[in-house]
């Protein structure tokens, strides 16, 4: 069981994943520089947070164009796992691996503070251990979370249970208060908040951890 | 080969909350200015360009609207496409 970091200019959440990924869990860990195209060996690859490219023009725009994606969209295709946490999961909408769009929030304000969630779904392998409805807390850091989608786009997400982490209390105006979703094939998670950070009690409790178990299938 | 000057004018669809305008039209009633119902804030990418014709150099522009400078989930977009040596300024 082998994982890859994407490491974007601008990445900074990147050494987090990697802590929390091989040294909490004990998950074999490698960073991959934005300009490969090598994947080989790796069964799940995460997109971590930051402001991939300065994140100029818009969230994950230019990232979108970045040789690895274009392996990725392979490693997906073929079943591999993908975990795109805030700035990821930007990307992910950005090169199509997940409906919507991720814009402003609504209050304009950077908000980095922990966020009470509920899981809406396990349909999936990311979240399966929980059940429906369950609490769970982690945190959120973002100035551009608030998730977007046309009417049509999200009947189709409620009807493909696609719709993996509602907000209690919605922090950005996200529409339906979505804060993380998967693809129809299950093998994709975006998600807003940061697992990453809250992997070890001292730093922010455990939520984090059950999630990026999910890397291993 | 001509030279083509372009603008394309990106906004957030209708449908979707332009927060930014919001906080602005609140700014534009502290300053004194009354009558205003909405502001809604976009960009303008300036861009040149060589193609071999105006239809050309539009379907460039498309594509490069479409695909990187605007997300069409979210935004809308309008091109003017200009020959260089058009009287017209942008």
């Amino acid at each position: 069981m082998s994982i890859g970091v994407v490491v974007f200019p601008g990445s900074n959440c990147d050494r987090d994943v990697h802590w929390a990924t091989q040294g909490c869990l004990g998950i074999s860990t490698r960073f991959l520089w934005h300009e490969t195209r090598d994947l080989s060996g790796l069964d799940a690859v995460v997109l971590p947070g930051g402001f991939s490219y300065g994140d100029y023009l818009r969230c994950g725009a230019i990232a979108s164009f970045a040789p690895v994606l274009d392996s990725l969209l392979d490693f997906v295709d073929k079943g591999g796992r993908v975990l795109g946490i805030c700035n990821g999961f930007q990307i992910l909408t950005e090169i199509g691996l997940l409906p919507g769009a991720l814009t402003r929030n609504k209050n304009l304000h950077f908000i980095c503070r922990d966020a009470s969630l509920t899981v809406s779904s396990i349909r999936t392998n990311w979240l399966n251990k929980r059940s429906v409805g369950d609490q769970i807390t982690l945190p959120i850091a973002h100035g551009e979370g608030r998730f977007q989608c046309s009417r049509d786009t999200l009947s189709e997400l409620e009807d493909n249970d696609s719709i993996a982490l509602r907000y209690n209390e919605n922090p950005n105006g996200s529409l339906y208060d979505i804060a993380g979703i998967t693809n129809l094939k299950g093998n994709v998670l975006g998600l807003m908040p940061h697992p990453e950070r809250a992997c070890d009690p001292i730093i922010g409790g455990l939520n984090g951890r059950e999630i990026l178990e999910g890397l291993l299938g | 080969m001509e030279k083509f000057r372009a603008r394309v004018l990106i906004k957030l669809r209708p449908s979707v909350l332009d927060p930014a305008g919001e906080a602005t039209k609140s700014a534009a009633s502290k300053l004194g200015v009354k009558g205003i119902s909405s502001i809604r804030i976009g960009k303008s990418i300036e861009i040149e360009l060589v193609a071999s014709n105006e239809n050309e150099a539009r379907s460039k522009l498309e594509l490069l609207s479409d695909r990187l400078l605007a997300n069409p989930v979210i935004e809308d977009w309008t091109l003017e496409l200009f020959p260089v040596n058009s009287k017209q300024s942008i």
